[in-house]
């Protein structure tokens, strides 16, 4: 919204220059956002906040000028015209308001024998510097007034007026009405309108009509100055789509006692520049008084909330000067009671009040002060948790993204089990429900980064998910770690190898990915490890966007945590990866119900471990795991480790069957071991191992 | 191990050290016999026998003068540590064996721990060369440098594990939130699909108010037949957490409340559909427009620094009166509005950057939750609330918000 200095300084007499009044109006709240042309021609651009729809015109703004500088403010110029008594019709307008609660004021004036032409050099020069376009005499008036005192008004070709009367009701449903903007409208009957004896003629608050509107031709012109209800000016703006400095106002609601004064402002202009005379007295059609209750202000509510310790004097000054009406009117009390100013009525409540008057006395100028506080603090019940894993995937080298909360519907169908949230009003359909699983937008950031020649990814995102359930929303959260296949192989260490047989097969792809697999499983094994558990075991169990051969279901306790594992080819393709990705998604819920393990120290080994190595040949069914529970069984307390060292295939070892070295440590608290007893648990686990259909080597 | 300074050399003195030690005893060190037992006399042969066995060890630097030196000091027949034995505790008298005993225990403990931590970096000192930072024995380094590799070339890249970086926005958050928390605020959290009570009327926006307009609403589907207040939407603000949690917990009251909203505004430079806030909210008896200013004068001058300056600005929003904008000046040019290459961007020249809005907590909305003990005749309290990303893009000078949510490594490690 654009302003003149020069205007706003017809009102008020300003001892400062315009970048200075920019300044202090921005820092009572008229915030002017920059400032362009120069001398007569300076333009204030500004930003009024919604509540205050009578700061948004010259007066207005004045007004609040005159306020800070403690300056007088100029009355409005009245109207000077006596009007004509041989003006034949002499009597008032006919107006009848059938919607008295949506049009409690209507207030009109009729001017005969004018001339319609351009408008006053001065006028025009006016409203082009505001970025208005002149039109005419006629309808600049009103668009001049508007911007001067801030009150809409509509001027009417009086004899295009048929029946000789305004009627102000609610449209007929179907009724059709085309406005100034050449658009013809249906009208629906929660629309209020000015019709004439026929027709609508306006929609009120919002849009003249065309068939009534001023031309080079009119000669009589009636002006219309009402009261209009800002939620029914609201709701018809919104059903047509129309937004328009008037309807803008009365949303906000405009000032009840400006009604004739704007009708007699425009009527001036139009009488100036087009010549006629006034037809009649003004009209004014008063069918409900706008209730403005006084209200109650005490000093020491207004020091409860603003602290420090505003005088009284002070008070008192900022109040008159915006308008406001205090009695009693000496400053001895401790109570008032304060009369709200037609054009306020944003202001109805003490706490506004006292907005005012630390709007004017300078928020700057209040003293910084820190509270006490005698509660407790608390964190959130899973903070540490989430520290904790948060942690460890920066640690581990993976870095913390954020994606977007919507995915379109096939990835929810595809990644989800979960029934969705759907969008009212989307930005677009591949974004039209709420995330029901971070993969869709995980592979996304993977693709984004492989598309730019980054190779070497690893993401995590924790987060919510949306979802229904038994017809509740819920917000579980979750926690996504994704590596591409480039970035997980980078981060295997030589000595951690198991397979040595691809030495010989020359890298076969399939057996990398199981080290791949192992060192994926690795990072989600780090982040689970943080967690109280007894058993951590892993099944299949894996959605069908996981490779159903290289991907796992972690348990806790039989519980399942987490599932992770390489994406399927299909899957790659068509989300167009140029390699290999690898999942891990995590069900917080259940990790926060177990929550962080408890940390208890363990005295360190007194005595040596001894290792044992078992040398064996399975069939390629038998996995590890198995041989480990299996281990697990025997029950010897002084085990403390069973692992593969080393994983063999091909050469003298026959297709189907796998060459696997075993490593057991074994330790006692008691002392140092024997070796006839470290013998018997050897051969224990020798007998369970060809249980197993092992067979050991030589 | 025993270690003594001068036979570790920092890389810049390695050389001098590679041709300078070369320490060969004048007097070779002979076992004296003791004049008495006193403990003035042992402890000062002990020490005389010490000096003698620092200075030897710094003459070996091949494996050949370790035997030797192995030999001369341990030798069963006749070694130097044979000797102290022989002369100053065999012969020692009854009363003087015990201090005697001890002294050549830690004697000899010293010679066999010096032998062998000269043997060890012979078999193991090689390793330590190429750890880097760690300080390797003259003679050692000498031998391995020589007759293995050479000195690496310690401009060469080292291996660098990678480390994941903390998000941008996410940072920004919990570090504004850490200087709540220290300020005694705790966190509290809440729904992102929220009810139109919670995100709206609560918080003093009427059904059809025209404040409603400003907020850009995603609405969920399927909500026609439910009353509006119950009708679900996308929370455009963290405010709503405001309410839920005052409905919880009686005042006095402060919380801090990060978490994710949503506006419908099509992504761009400096828009997101999904965007990032911190709110704030302290009830309590006597909370007063100046605790507003103080806290967030406070909080601003911790986060972005003690020569920040801040400025209120009256604004409006439905559910804080009186209302303001926080600004602080600028802290890219200093709140000059200028830089070296000419106007400064981020407060558009004017030496001033809006940073949050913020206010006294309207008495209409502590109405809503009034029987929790928020009377707003008895109590009143402060609120405010800002934009994590934008503050990041602010921080860090990043010139276009959807970085934030495109996982870009690229970008992303920038922050580690």
């Amino acid at each position: 919204m654009k302003l003149s200095t020069r205007w706003i300084r017809d009102f008020v007499d300003l001892p400062v220059d315009d970048r200075r009044l920019a300044e202090e109006l921005t820092a009572v709240g008229i915030a002017v956002e920059g400032i362009s042309g120069s001398g007569a021609d300076t333009v204030f651009e500004m930003e009024i906040g919604t509540n205050r729809p009578d700061a948004m015109n010259h007066y207005g703004v004045a007004r609040e000028a005159a306020a800070i500088y403690d300056v007088p403010l100029k009355p409005l110029s009245a109207f000077s015209h006596q009007p004509s008594t041989k003006s034949a019709s002499g009597a008032a307008f006919p107006i009848s308001v059938e919607e008295p609660q949506l049009c409690p004021r209507f207030s009109a004036r009729v001017i005969r024998g004018t001339r319609i032409k351009p408008s006053l050099e001065k006028i025009a020069h006016r409203l082009q510097l505001l970025d208005q376009r002149p039109i005419s005499n006629a309808v600049d008036a009103t668009n001049y007034v508007l911007w001067q005192m801030g009150k809409p008004t509509h001027v009417f070709d009086l004899d295009l007026l048929q029946g000789g009367r305004l009627v102000i009701r609610h449209a007929k449903k179907g009724e059709k009405l085309k406005t100034l903007d050449g658009v013809e409208r249906t009208l629906s009957s929660e629309d209020l309108v000015v019709a004439d004896a026929k027709r609508p003629v306006g929609l009120a608050g919002v849009m003249g009509g065309w068939d009534t509107m001023i031309t080079d031709k009119t000669k009589n012109i009636l002006i219309e100055s009402a009261w209009w209800d800002p939620l029914t000016v609201r709701k018809t703006a919104r059903r047509h789509g129309i937004h328009t400095d008037a309807s803008h106002r009365f949303e906000r609601g405009a000032d009840f006692e400006s009604t004739i004064l704007s009708c007699d402002l425009v009527a001036e202009l139009i009488l100036a520049s087009g010549g006629g005379e006034p037809a009649g007295d003004v009209v004014d059609v008063v069918s409900e008084k706008l209730d403005q209750a006084p209200v109650i202000l005490r000093l020491a509510e207004v020091h409860r909330i603003l602290g420090g310790n505003l005088k009284t004097v002070e008070i008192f000054r900022i109040l008159k000067k915006l308008g406001f009406g205090l009695i009693p009117e000496g400053q001895a009390g401790v109570e008032f009671e304060v009369h709200i100013p037609s054009w306020r009525l944003d202001v109805e409540r003490e706490i506004d009040l006292i907005e005012e008057i630390a709007r004017l006395h300078g928020y700057d100028k209040f003293e910084n002060t820190l509270p006490t506080y005698a509660g407790a603090v608390l964190d959130l019940p899973n903070a540490h948790a989430d520290t904790t894993l948060r942690q460890r995937a920066l640690a581990l080298g993976y870095n913390e993204a954020v994606s977007l909360s919507f995915i379109s519907h096939e990835d929810a169908e595809k990644f989800s089990a979960a029934s969705v949230l759907e969008i009212e009003n989307p930005l677009s359909a591949e974004a039209s429900v709420m995330r029901t699983t971070m993969v869709p937008g995980m592979l996304d950031m993977l693709a984004r980064n492989l598309n730019r020649d980054v190779e070497d990814v690893r993401l995590f995102e924790m987060g919510r998910v949306y979802e229904m359930q038994n017809g509740e929303r819920a917000e579980p959260e979750r926690l996504c770690l994704a590596a591409t296949a480039s970035a997980v192989k980078a981060s295997i260490s030589l000595s951690s190898l198991l397979d040595v047989s691809r030495k010989d097969s020359k890298s076969s792809p399939s057996e990398l990915g199981a080290e791949e697999f192992r060192a994926f499983k690795g990072d989600v094994e780090n982040l689970l490890a943080a967690f109280a558990h007894d058993q951590l075991t892993f099944d299949r169990e894996t959605p069908e966007y996981f490779h159903h051969g290289r991907s796992a279901r972690a348990l806790m306790d039989g519980i399942p945590v987490a599932q992770f594992g390489q994406i399927t080819e299909a899957i790659k393709n068509s989300r167009k990866l140029r390699q290999g990705v690898y999942l891990a998604e995590f069900d917080l819920e259940q990790l926060h119900v177990r929550g962080l393990r408890k940390i208890v120290y363990k005295p360190l080994a007194k005595y040596p471990t001894v290792e044992r190595d078992f040398s064996f040949i399975f069939p390629d069914e038998v996995g590890f795991g198995t041989m480990q529970r299996a281990v697990r069984a025997l029950r010897i307390p002084e085990m403390r480790e069973f692992q593969p060292v080393e994983i063999f295939r091909g050469g003298s070892v026959e297709p189907g069957k796998y060459s696997i070295l075993l490593r057991a440590r074994l330790q006692s608290d008691e002392g140092t071991l024997r070796d006839e007893q470290v013998s018997v648990w050897s051969q224990k686990i020798v007998d369970a191992l060809r249980k197993l259909g092992g067979v050991q080597r030589a | 191990m025993v270690m003594m300074e001068n036979r570790f050399l920092t890389g810049h003195s390695a050389q001098s050290g590679m041709t300078s030690v070369s320490v060969i005893a004048a007097m070779p060190y002979t076992v004296p016999k003791l004049t008495d037992y006193s403990a003035d006399v042992l402890e000062k042969s002990a020490a005389d026998l010490r000096a003698a066995l620092k200075q030897e060890e710094l003459s070996v630097q091949s494996p050949e003068q370790w035997k030797t030196f192995r030999d001369r000091w341990l030798a069963r027949k006749n070694g130097i540590v044979t000797q102290v034995n022989e002369l100053w505790l065999k012969s020692a008298p009854k009363g003087a064996k015990k201090l005697a005993g001890q002294t050549v225990n830690d004697l000899k403990k010293q010679v066999e721990e010096t032998a062998e931590s000269l043997r060890k970096w012979w078999e193991t000192g090689q390793i330590q060369v190429v750890h880097l930072g760690v300080e390797v024995p003259a003679a050692a380094l000498e031998a391995y440098a020589l007759d293995k590799v050479g000195p690496v070339d310690i401009s060469l890249p080292g291996i660098r594990r990678p480390i994941g970086a903390e998000h941008p926005v996410m940072k920004t958050s919990r570090e504004m939130c850490a200087v709540f928390q220290r300020l005694g605020y705790s966190i509290a959290e809440g729904p992102v699909v929220e009810t139109d009570y919670y995100n709206f009327e609560a918080l003093n926006f009427p059904p059809n108010h025209p404040a409603r307009d400003t907020q850009d609403t995603i609405f969920i589907a399927g909500q026609q037949s439910k009353p509006q207040r119950e009708r679900l939407l996308l929370r455009t603000h963290t405010s709503p957490v405001q309410i839920r949690t005052m409905e919880k917990m009686r005042p006095p009251i402060r919380i801090v409340i990060p978490g994710t909203v949503h506006r419908n505004d099509p992504p761009d430079a400096s828009h997101s559909p999904m965007f990032h806030q911190i709110e704030g909210l302290a009830v309590d008896t006597n909370i007063t427009f100046g605790d507003l200013k103080g806290t967030l004068d406070h909080a601003m001058k911790e986060f972005f620094g003690s020569s920040v300056k801040t400025s209120f600005r009256p604004s409006f929003f439905p559910f804080t009166e009186p209302s303001a904008e926080l600004y602080i000046s600028c802290f890219i040019c200093g709140g000059s509005g200028k830089r070296d290459s000419g106007p400064c961007r981020p407060c558009k020249q004017t030496g001033w950057i809006e940073i949050l809005g913020c206010g006294m907590v309207d008495p209409n909305v502590l109405e809503f939750v009034k029987d929790n003990g928020y009377n707003p005749k008895k109590v009143s309290g402060f609120a405010f609330g800002m934009g994590a990303d934008r503050v990041a893009l602010l921080k860090y000078g990043v010139d276009d918000l959807q970085l934030f949510f495109q996982g870009d490594v690229r970008f992303l490690r920038q922050w580690a």
